[in-house]
C-alpha cells in the first residue's frame, strides 16, 4: 500500500536554461522524504512549503524530488539509497523514525549529505534538526487551561518518543500554571497519520467530558470532529482552520523553509557540515497563528506575553521547581531544564495521570 | 479507576461508526471472492469511493448524491481490475496490488482542489418518539442511513448467496469455474458483475470515511482499512453474518482501546493497539485449526482465471 510519487522540475529548468547560456554547472539536487503525504495540510505539507520556498530561493541552482508516504523502516533505507543513487547531494529525512536508516544508508554514501528531522544520532555527513515545538505547546496549554471548562484535555499522542512527551509535559505545565484544577487525559494512537483513528480518538475523548483538544498526530480529522461536537481544538503544524473555523482557538505553525535554504545554501557555497539545529520560536522556526475571537482579551495578552518571553529567550517552559511523576525531583526552583535532558525526556511530569508508555 | 465516566451507550454508537466502512468493502470483497476472484484492490477502491463520493457530495450539495457516485466511481476502477483480469487474464494478486497504487494515485490527484472544504452532512435518522428514547432511542434509532443500509445489505448478502438461484450460480463460478461453464454459465460475465459490486460497496465504504466518520478530504485517508476488509473475509469464513460480527468486534476493540486510555487505565498502550490485530490472529488460527471445515468453505476457484478454451 506503499505510494510513491516523484516529482522532478525538469521542465522548468529547461525553460530557465534557454534564457542562462552561462549555466554550464550542474544544479544541486535536494531529495525529501515524507513520511505522510504532501496533501495531509499537517506536518509533511509544512516540510513541502519549506522545500516550494527552496526552490523559490535559488531558482535553477537547486533542483528538489521528493518522495512521499514512505514508511518508518526497512523500507525508508531503500527510498533512501535510491535517493542517494539518484545523484542527490543532500537529502532531508524528515521523520523520527527514519533515524536508524538515515544513519546506515549515510554510511554507504560519505558523499552525500543528510539531515535528519528530530532525531539525535549523528554522523559526519549526517546533520539533525528539530523545533522547539514546546515552546508553542507551552503557549497553547495556557490557551487551553484557561479556556477549558470541564477542566478536562485531551491529548492526542502519536508515538511515546521525546519529542512527544516534550509537549506534553510543555503543554501541561501551562495549563497547570493557569488552571490547577486541569487534568489531562492522553490516548495513544500509535500513528502519525490515520485520520480515521484520530477522529475516533477525539470522540472517544469528547465523550469523557474533554472540551479542549490538542494532538500531536498531523491530520486535521480532530479538528473536524471537534467543530462537528462544538469543543475547541488546536490547530497542528499548520493552519487548520478551514476544517473548524469555530473549534480552532490557534495553531503551532512548522516553518521549515529558513532551515532548509540556509543548509542548501552551504552545500551550494561548500561549506556544508554535520551540525544540530534546535531553533524555536525565536528563530522563526515555530509560529503561532492568528488568535480565535473566541479567546477573551485576557487570555490573548497573557498568551502574547508568553509568545514574548519565550522568544526573548526570559522565559523557558521547563523552569523549576518540577518534580517527575513519581514525585522526585526533576528541576529545582529556578533551574532550566538543559537540551540532553529534553532530547532524551522518557518521563511525565508530577501531576499527569496514566502511565508513559515504554 | 473511576468507570462512570465510561458511557457504554456512547461506545457502541462510536463502535458502529468505526465499523461500518470496514462492513461495507468487506461484503463487497466476500461476493467477490465467493465468485472466485480474489481482487486485493479493496484500499484503492476505497480511497477512489471516498474522494469521488466528496467531490460528487460538495459539488451538488447532496450527500446522498455523494454516495452514489462513490459507488460509481468505484465500480469504474474496479471494472479496470475487471477487464485486466477476466478477459485480459492478468494476475489477480499482482493486478489487485496494482489497482491499490494506482487508486491512492489517482485519488489523491482528482482531490488536489478539494482539500480543507467541508462536505454537506448527512443527517442521522431521527424518528419522532422513537429516536427520542433514552439509551434505546440513541442505540437503534439516531444513526446515518449508510448504517442501516449495511446491516440490510449484511441480510441481502446473505440471501442472495443461500437461497437465490442466481447466488448459486455465483457460488458455482467460485467452487468450480468449469463445472459453471459446462452448464451453460458465462463465468467472466458472472465474475465481471461481481467485482463491479464489490467496488461499489468498497466505494461506499470509503465515502463513510470522508463524508461521515471524518467529514473531510485528505489524501490516503483510508489509511489501510480495505486490508483490514480483506482480512475480515477471511475471518468471516465467507459468510455474511460473521463479517458484520468481524468488522464490529474489530470497530469495537479499537473504540475499546481509545475510550480506556482516555480514562487513564494503565494496561500498555501498545498492547491495546495491538488487541485488534491479536484477535484476529487467534480467531484465523482456531479457525485453520479445523482444516476440513476450513478449507469448505474457500471457494475452490479462489485466484484462478478462466477461459473457455481450458
Amino acid at each position: 500500500m506503499k505510494f510513491t510519487k516523484t516529482l522532478a522540475t525538469a521542465a522548468a529548468m529547461g525553460l530557465a536554461l534557454s534564457g542562462a547560456a552561462f549555466a554550464d554547472e550542474d544544479p544541486i539536487k535536494a531529495g525529501f522524504i515524507y513520511v505522510g503525504p504532501i496533501g495531509d495540510l499537517g506536518w509533511t505539507w509544512t516540510h513541502d512549503q519549506g522545500r516550494l520556498a527552496l526552490e523559490a530561493e535559488y531558482g535553477d541552482r537547486v533542483e528538489t524530488s521528493f518522495v512521499e508516504s514512505v514508511p518508518e523502516g526497512a523500507d525508508a533505507e531503500r527510498v533512501m539509497s535510491q535517493m542517494a543513487r539518484a545523484g542527490m547531494d543532500i537529502i532531508f529525512t524528515t521523520s523520527f523514525g527514519y533515524m536508524d536508516p538515515t544513519i546506515n544508508v549515510a554510511e554507504d554514501f560519505p558523499d552525500v549529505a543528510f539531515a535528519h528531522a528530530t532525531g539525535f544520532k549523528r554522523a559526519d555527513n549526517v546533520a539533525t534538526y528539530s523545533a522547539r515545538f514546546y515552546e508553542g505547546r507551552y503557549v497553547i496549554g495556557e490557551i487551553a487551561g484557561a479556556m477549558t471548562e470541564t477542566n478536562k484535555i485531551g491529548y492526542i499522542a502519536s508515538f511515546p518518543i521525546p519529542e512527544v512527551v516534550r509537549g506534553i509535559n510543555s503543554a501541561y505545565l501551562a495549563a497547570k500554571s493557569v488552571n490547577p484544577d486541569v487534568e489531562f487525559k492522553v490516548v495513544w494512537v500509535y500513528t502519525w497519520f490515520d485520520p480515521g483513528k484520530e477522529a475516533d480518538a477525539a470522540n472517544a475523548l469528547i465523550e469523557q467530558g474533554v472540551d479542549v483538544i490538542m494532538q500531536h498526530t498531523d491530520s486535521p480529522a480532530a479538528m473536524t470532529i471537534a467543530e462537528e461536537k462544538g469543543v475547541y481544538a488546536f490547530g497542528q503544524a499548520s493552519d487548520m482552520s478551514a476544517f473548524g473555523p469555530n473549534a480552532q482557538l490557534t495553531a503551532i505553525l512548522d516553518n521549515w523553509a529558513p532551515y532548509y535554504i540556509d543548509r542548501v545554501g552551504a552545500v551550494l557555497d561548500g561549506t556544508w557540515e554535520s551540525t544540530d539545529v534546535w531553533d524555536g520560536i525565536g528563530a522563526g522556526m515555530v509560529g503561532i497563528a492568528p488568535f480565535s475571537d473566541n479567546i477573551p482579551a485576557d487570555v490573548q495578552a497573557r498568551a502574547t506575553a508568553t509568545i514574548a518571553a519565550i522568544a526573548s529567550g526570559e522565559f523557558q517552559p521547563f523552569t523549576g521547581p518540577i518534580n517527575k511523576q513519581d514525585g522526585s525531583v526533576w528541576l529545582a526552583a529556578g533551574e532550566t531544564a538543559d537540551d540532553g535532558s529534553l532530547a532524551g525526556l522518557n518521563f511525565y511530569v508530577e501531576g499527569i495521570d496514566g502511565e508513559l508508555p515504554q | 479507576m473511576d468507570f462512570s465516566s465510561l458511557n457504554p451507550v456512547a461506545m457502541i454508537v462510536l463502535l458502529v461508526g468505526a465499523a461500518t466502512p470496514i462492513l461495507l468493502a468487506a461484503l463487497g470483497e466476500l461476493v467477490v471472492e465467493k465468485s472466485g476472484v480474489l481482487n486485493l484492490g479493496v484500499e484503492g477502491m476505497m480511497i477512489i469511493g471516498a474522494v469521488t463520493g466528496f467531490i460528487v457530495a460538495t459539488e451538488t450539495a447532496s450527500p446522498y448524491a455523494g454516495m452514489l457516485g462513490s459507488m460509481v466511481g468505484g465500480a469504474l476502477v474496479a471494472m479496470i481490475f475487471g477487464f485486466l483480469t477476466q478477459f485480459l487474464r492478468s494476475n489477480q494478486v499482482a493486478t489487485g496490488l496494482a489497482l491499490t497504487l494506482f487508486g491512492l494515485g489517482l485519488a489523491a490527484l482528482l482531490g488536489g482542489d478539494y482539500n480543507g472544504i467541508k462536505p454537506p452532512p448527512t443527517p442521522r435518522l431521527n424518528i419522532e418518539g422513537l429516536s427520542d428514547l433514552p439509551i434505546v432511542g440513541e442505540l437503534l434509532f439516531s444513526y446515518d442511513p449508510v448504517i442501516y443500509f449495511s446491516i440490510f445489505l449484511v441480510a441481502a448478502v446473505w440471501y442472495f448467496l443461500n437461497r437465490t438461484r442466481g447466488g448459486l450460480i455465483l457460488r458455482a463460478c467460485g467452487e468450480n469455474h468449469d463445472a459453471a461453464h459446462s452448464l451453460g454459465y458465462n463465468v467472466v460475465m458472472i465474475r465481471f458483475g461481481a467485482i463491479m459490486f464489490g467496488g461499489a460497496c468498497a466505494g461506499l465504504g470509503g465515502a463513510y470515511v470522508s463524508l461521515i466518520r471524518v467529514p473531510q478530504w485528505t489524501e490516503g485517508m483510508t489509511a489501510g482499512i480495505g486490508w483490514i476488509a480483506l482480512a475480515i473475509v477471511v475471518f468471516a469464513s465467507w459468510k455474511p453474518w460473521r463479517a458484520i460480527l468481524g468488522a464490529y468486534l474489530f470497530g469495537g476493540i479499537t473504540i475499546l482501546q481509545l475510550s480506556l486510555q482516555a480514562l487513564g487505565i494503565s494496561i500498555s498502550a501498545a498492547y491495546l493497539s495491538m488487541t485488534p490485530y491479536i484477535v484476529t490472529i487467534v480467531v484465523l488460527v482456531i479457525m485453520s485449526a479445523d482444516r476440513k471445515r476450513a478449507s469448505l468453505n474457500a471457494p475452490a476457484c479462489l485466484g484462478r482465471s478462466f477461459h473457455a478454451s481450458n
